[in-house]
């Protein structure tokens, strides 16, 4: 298995935080997952090791949650919310839009690797749905018109630099442009 | 003009949240006058924080709704064993979005709390478990700790003093059940998240690998700093009795305006919520259900009557829009506040496809080591999917209605009331509906696809 330097480095770190080794599993494994895109059976076995189990300990968590994946998904993975606030809001139509402009079927990724759609559970920003997520950026009120419009975006390589789709975490950072910008209205104190 | 004026927001721990020239640096919140109540909170003992906690009356933003300082008196202290102060970030109860404001926007005043209870608890050591989801979430609460530890607030020698306490931010990796606060602990110590069984795995006895552990919602922990604010018995003046302090209600589905919003327990009714503060439904619209508290709580149908006594001895007989909006209302309708997620339906919703799309996210979740859980929610899964795909027969409802209560009540963790009581709520109020997809199995053209 070939972990880059800096991600040994960073589960190294990473371990005495925790009272005890084996709290820092899921941890190690995302920050693997991030690196290789997957967890195999070798990355098991070197995780396991790392914090003295057997490698079932670590496969048990990979077959378990979610988000942890034996094989990887595409190189641009994108999660559509399917729970009941999102599906009021018209998810499955916007799924089902993405679905069509990227050539592949939610819960696969497509056959050139490029793309794999994924239907989530609830994502925690059911006011704004539907919510449909691009790798790790959320992007709001996203119904089938919109998503059609994503997709493009997504496929010309123009989405991140786009206007139009601000995600949720970009609005934030040019929020914290501001840091400690004097209030606007006159200060009580 | 009207005479009924629209309720107005008391924002207390969305105070900041959603100012434009507020961001989630330290800078701000300490303009603000952030980690004040910290330094007021390491003067003074910390069962006198503990003290003022239970005063407050703050119940538990998390769903359960238990008084926090109830909890933190529940804490073995004989033992000996270190003592464990864990956040619950992992906000995966279908409807609600509250938690996410918080971290993504102000997440020193979530430090700032959580190192208030740390001291107050004499925690070793604290974590705030975050739904992996949340990249961006983690990513902000790792920087604003170490802006934290910096400047002294967070890890070694808090202020100077003596005590010392550590915070770790850990994600999660997709589960809905590591919400579920024994489930997370068992996610934290590095395994698969198997709920734990009550008595004897109190987490304030038995928590993390075995020892004294409080775990609190996000938006409790943030309480505690306004707690020490202004002390426990002004606190227990918001809102009302036994419902103290604001709530902050996540509303989603057909409104005109979704979102967030943060009264004072009981400041507003459920009609008010959805026709003033959420400019009510959509042109042409009307409404057909509510579930008030996260996808967990019992449905309400629009056209219901709820009557009886309330604790106080006073008489209520109220519709829908009538219902308070804090804890012991939607109790008093049978069903509860839960984690504040309030999902709106309107006439064109179907309501076997409603339920189907719900017992979906039940079978995904299920942990699977209760039968009755384990089996029961695939079978409603499964039942109300054929339902949907053409296939109802006559005998539907009252399977599903068996399937359901042999859940309840029957399961380690509440995870099985959970997915009982949707099912349980929709047969009861919308029985016709499922009998009626025998003769009818087409969906209307006016409903969305929800499964
Ligand atoms: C199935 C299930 C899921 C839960 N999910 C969450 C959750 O996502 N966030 C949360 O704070 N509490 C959740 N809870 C409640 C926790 O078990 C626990 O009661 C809560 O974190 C305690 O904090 P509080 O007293 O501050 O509310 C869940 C409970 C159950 C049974
Ligand atoms: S009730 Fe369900 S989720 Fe809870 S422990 Fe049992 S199987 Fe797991
Ligand atoms: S239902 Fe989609 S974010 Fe909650």
């Amino acid at each position: 298995m070939n972990l880059s330097e800096e991600t040994i480095l960073k589960i190294d770190a990473l371990i005495p935080k925790y009272p005890e080794k084996r709290s820092a599993a899921l941890m190690i494994i995302h920050l693997i997952q991030d690196e290789l895109g997957s967890i195999d059976l070798e990355a098991c076995e070197w995780i396991a090791d790392k914090l003295e189990l057997q490698p079932i300990n670590i496969q048990e968590l990979i077959t378990f949650y979610p988000m942890l994946r034996e094989k990887p998904w595409g190189k641009k993975h994108i999660r559509v919310c399917r729970t009941l606030p999102c599906a009021l809001r018209g998810s499955y139509a916007t799924c089902q839009a993405l679905e069509k402009k990227l050539g592949v079927k939610e819960g696969h990724v497509r056959d050139d690797g490029e793309y794999s759609i994924e239907f989530m559970e609830c994502l925690a920003d059911c006011g704004e749905g539907p919510v449909v997520m691009v790798d790790e950026e959320t992007y709001e009120n996203v119904d089938s018109v919109k998503a059609g419009e994503l997709a493009d975006l997504l496929t010309s390589g123009t989405l991140e630099t786009s206007k139009k789709f601000v995600s949720y975490e970009n609005a934030l950072v040019q929020d914290s442009n501001l840091e400690a910008a004097p209030k606007s209205k006159p200060s009580t104190k | 003009m009207s005479n009924k004026s629209t309720p107005t927001e008391r924002r207390i721990i969305l105070k900041n949240a959603d100012d434009p020239n507020y961001s989630n640096k330290i800078s701000c919140y300490l303009r603000e006058g952030g980690y004040a109540m910290l330094k007021k909170s390491f003067k003074m003992k910390p069962e006198e924080i503990g003290a003022e906690v239970l005063k407050s009356g703050v119940r538990g933003r998390g769903g359960a709704g238990f008084p926090a300082g109830m909890k933190w008196k529940f804490l073995d202290r004989k033992s000996g064993k270190p003592i464990y102060l864990i956040c619950n970030a992992d906000e995966s109860e279908p409807g609600t979005f509250k938690d996410r404001q918080i971290i993504h926007k102000d997440p020193h005043q979530l430090i700032e709390g959580m190192m208030i209870a740390a001291y107050a608890i004499q925690a070793k050591q604290a974590f705030i478990y975050i739904r992996a989801e949340f990249f961006e979430g983690a990513r902000i609460l790792e920087s604003a700790i170490d802006e934290a530890k910096a400047k002294g607030f967070c890890g070694d020698k808090i202020l100077g003093s003596d005590f010392s306490c550590d915070l770790v931010v850990h994600r999660g990796a997709g589960a809905y059940i590591c919400g579920e606060e024994t489930g997370l602990i068992e996610s934290l110590e590095g395994k698969r998240p198997n709920p734990r069984i009550k008595p004897p795995y109190f987490p304030a006895v038995l928590g993390l690998y075995q020892c004294p552990t409080i775990v609190n919602n996000v938006e409790t922990l943030c309480n505690v700093k306004h707690i020490m604010e202004i002390g426990g018995d002004e606190f227990a003046k918001i809102g009302k009795p036994n419902n103290t302090g604001t709530r902050i209600w996540c509303v989603s589905g057909h409104v005109k305006k979704p979102g967030y919003y943060e009264f004072e327990c009981g400041a507003l009714t459920m009609g008010e919520m959805i026709y003033d503060v959420c400019g009510g439904l959509l042109p042409g619209r009307s409404l057909q259900a509510v579930i008030p508290g996260g996808s967990s709580s019992k449905i309400l149908r629009a056209d219901e009557r709820f009557s009886g006594k309330l604790k106080d001895g006073t008489d209520f007989d109220w519709g829908v829009e009538d219902i308070p909006l804090d804890f012991d209302g939607p109790m008093a309708a049978g069903t509860m506040s839960g984690s504040g997620g309030i999902i709106v339906m309107d006439d064109t919703v179907d309501m076997v496809e409603a339920m189907a799309n719900i017992n979906a996210f039940y079978a995904h979740e299920s942990c699977g080591q209760c039968t009755p859980c384990r089996e029961g929610s695939l079978w409603m899964r499964k039942i109300t999917q054929r339902m949907c795909d053409g296939g109802a027969r006559e005998e539907d409802a009252d399977l599903l209605l068996s399937v359901a209560n042999q859940i309840e009540g029957r399961t380690i963790c509440a995870f099985g009331e959970a997915a009982a009581w949707p099912t349980q709520s929709f047969i009861a109020k919308f029985r016709d509906r499922f009998e009626d997809k025998v003769k009818n199995p087409e969906r209307k053209k006016s409903s969305l696809q929800l499964i």
